[in-house]
């Protein structure tokens, strides 16, 4: 499509470039084609030195800017934020470190504690149990006391008793004798009696 | 004469803006010159003003800037190596420079700069005249190594030699075109299906119901030429870092 209107183009004496140029600029578009007849505007020379000349200069003061101002700006901000991330990844270290050390000392303490708490409990079960056994030995003593004296006194009167016993077994025969037998014997006779016969 | 509302190659016109004339050449600051000013006022416009609160956390315009500015300090880390970094102004404002025109060209009405082959061999002429000089600076005629790839037989080292300086110079060339070609085809694609759009609904119903297709086409094509407008510009940022890296390393 193109090319038939560069073709249409071509006919008109406009070939020539310079100052008979400069008032048609004012159509639109179609100046170049119908200047120059080239067609494809990309491959049309006309506009290549002030495209050139403008790429100069823009990408010039473009690339000035960047290193000069927004490249520096931006490196900035990075290096801040490495700086800074670096900074607090340190002091983190650092509080962690403080934080092992004082769970270290608390652990030591709370180690200690509990041996001091062990030993006061040992201490307290032993002094327990040594005055429970003193008072045990103190009451078998006391108990082992009374029974002796207990003892005693059931042998005395177990004695007493035996001695009355001889008594009434001659009592018993003398009365006995005197009141079945009518014989009047005497004490000694009885006792002897008494004693061979309890024997 | 107005032009065909659907012809494909109008968008690529040049108008003079304000003529200029010095001797014989024309400087006339044109629509392509004013698009160029825009493209450099506006990302400057953007990089400055979004790193303006200098923020510890960024906000959302300052962090595109920082993940560009560091998408590109890595891009040309990976390339040529910390020595290279000298050149991050320079690639940082290629990259953004080509990024922010072909993102430009992509609304309705706006030039595209990097469409015109001028103003991308311009570039990589820039590219390539950095490489040279910087490269003989830093290394003198060593530099010229970097066309002798070393355990070459030295039957072939003539060939192989020839092949090197042939590929070299063709890079300004494909480094340009590459750009020119994609933006340029991109566009004309867009506006020949916007244009069957324009001229099927004028058809009538039936033409309306047909334009349905070429519509969702322009719609697809317009993403894909979004993708393309940043795959270019990182396509010629990636070059240029590569190329740098020659001069910077020539040894291979």
């Amino acid at each position: 499509m193109f090319v038939t209107q560069a073709y249409a183009q071509d006919g008109e004496p406009t070939g020539s470039h310079g100052a008979s140029a400069m008032p048609e600029e004012h159509h639109e578009g179609t100046i170049a084609a119908s200047e120059h007849g080239e067609g494809f505007p990309p491959f049309n020379p006309e506009f290549f030195p002030s495209q050139l000349l403008w790429l100069a200069i823009t990408f010039g003061v473009f690339y000035w800017l960047l290193k000069t101002v927004i490249m520096p700006r931006i490196g900035g901000i990075l290096e801040n934020r490495r700086d800074r991330i670096a900074l607090d990844l340190e002091a983190a270290d650092r509080m962690r470190s403080d934080a092992d050390e004082a769970k270290a000392a608390y652990e030591q303490e709370l180690a200690e504690a509990r041996n001091r708490a062990h030993s006061i409990a040992h201490e307290a079960r032993e002094s327990a149990r040594a005055d429970a056994e003193k008072e045990r030995k103190r009451l078998d003593a006391e108990l082992d006391a009374k029974l002796e004296e207990a003892q005693g006194r059931i042998a005395e009167v177990k004695r007493a008793a035996l001695g009355e016993v001889d008594q009434i077994a001659r009592d018993v025969t003398d009365s006995i004798l005197r009141q079945v037998a009518g014989i009047e014997a005497n004490q000694d006779e009885i006792a002897g009696a008494v004693e061979q016969a309890s024997r | 004469m107005e032009h065909d509302p659907t012809d494909p190659i109008h968008q690529f016109q040049i108008n003079r803006i304000v003529p200029i004339k010095i001797g014989d050449w024309d400087f006339s600051f044109t629509n392509s010159a004013l698009f160029m000013v825009l493209t450099v006022a506006i990302t400057a416009a953007f990089l400055y003003y979004t790193t303006r609160g200098r923020g510890l956390v960024p906000s959302r315009g300052q962090s595109i800037t920082e993940l560009t500015y560091e998408f590109t300090a890595n891009m040309l880390r990976d390339a040529a190596g910390t020595a290279g970094m000298k050149f991050f102004p320079f690639v940082f404002s290629i990259f953004m420079f080509v990024l922010v025109a072909n993102l430009l060209g992509m609304f309705p009405y706006f030039f595209t700069v990097t469409s015109h082959l001028i103003v991308t061999f311009a570039l990589a002429m820039l590219v390539i005249t950095v490489v040279v000089v910087y490269g003989l600076m830093k290394h003198g005629l060593h530099w010229f190594k970097l066309f002798v790839p070393p355990d070459v037989p030295a039957l072939l080292l003539p060939l192989v030699v020839l092949i090197e300086i042939v590929s070299f110079v063709s890079r300004p060339v494909s480094l340009s075109v590459r750009l020119f070609a994609n933006m340029l085809a991109g566009h004309i694609t867009l506006k020949v299906f916007a244009g069957f759009v324009v001229s099927l609904s004028a058809l009538g119903a039936l033409g309306i119901l047909g334009s349905i297709l070429p519509l969702l086409m322009v719609i697809a094509l317009t993403a894909l030429e979004f993708l393309v407008a940043a795959l270019q510009a990182y396509v010629f940022a990636v070059l240029t870092c590569m190329y740098l890296n020659d001069a910077i390393h020539p040894g291979h």
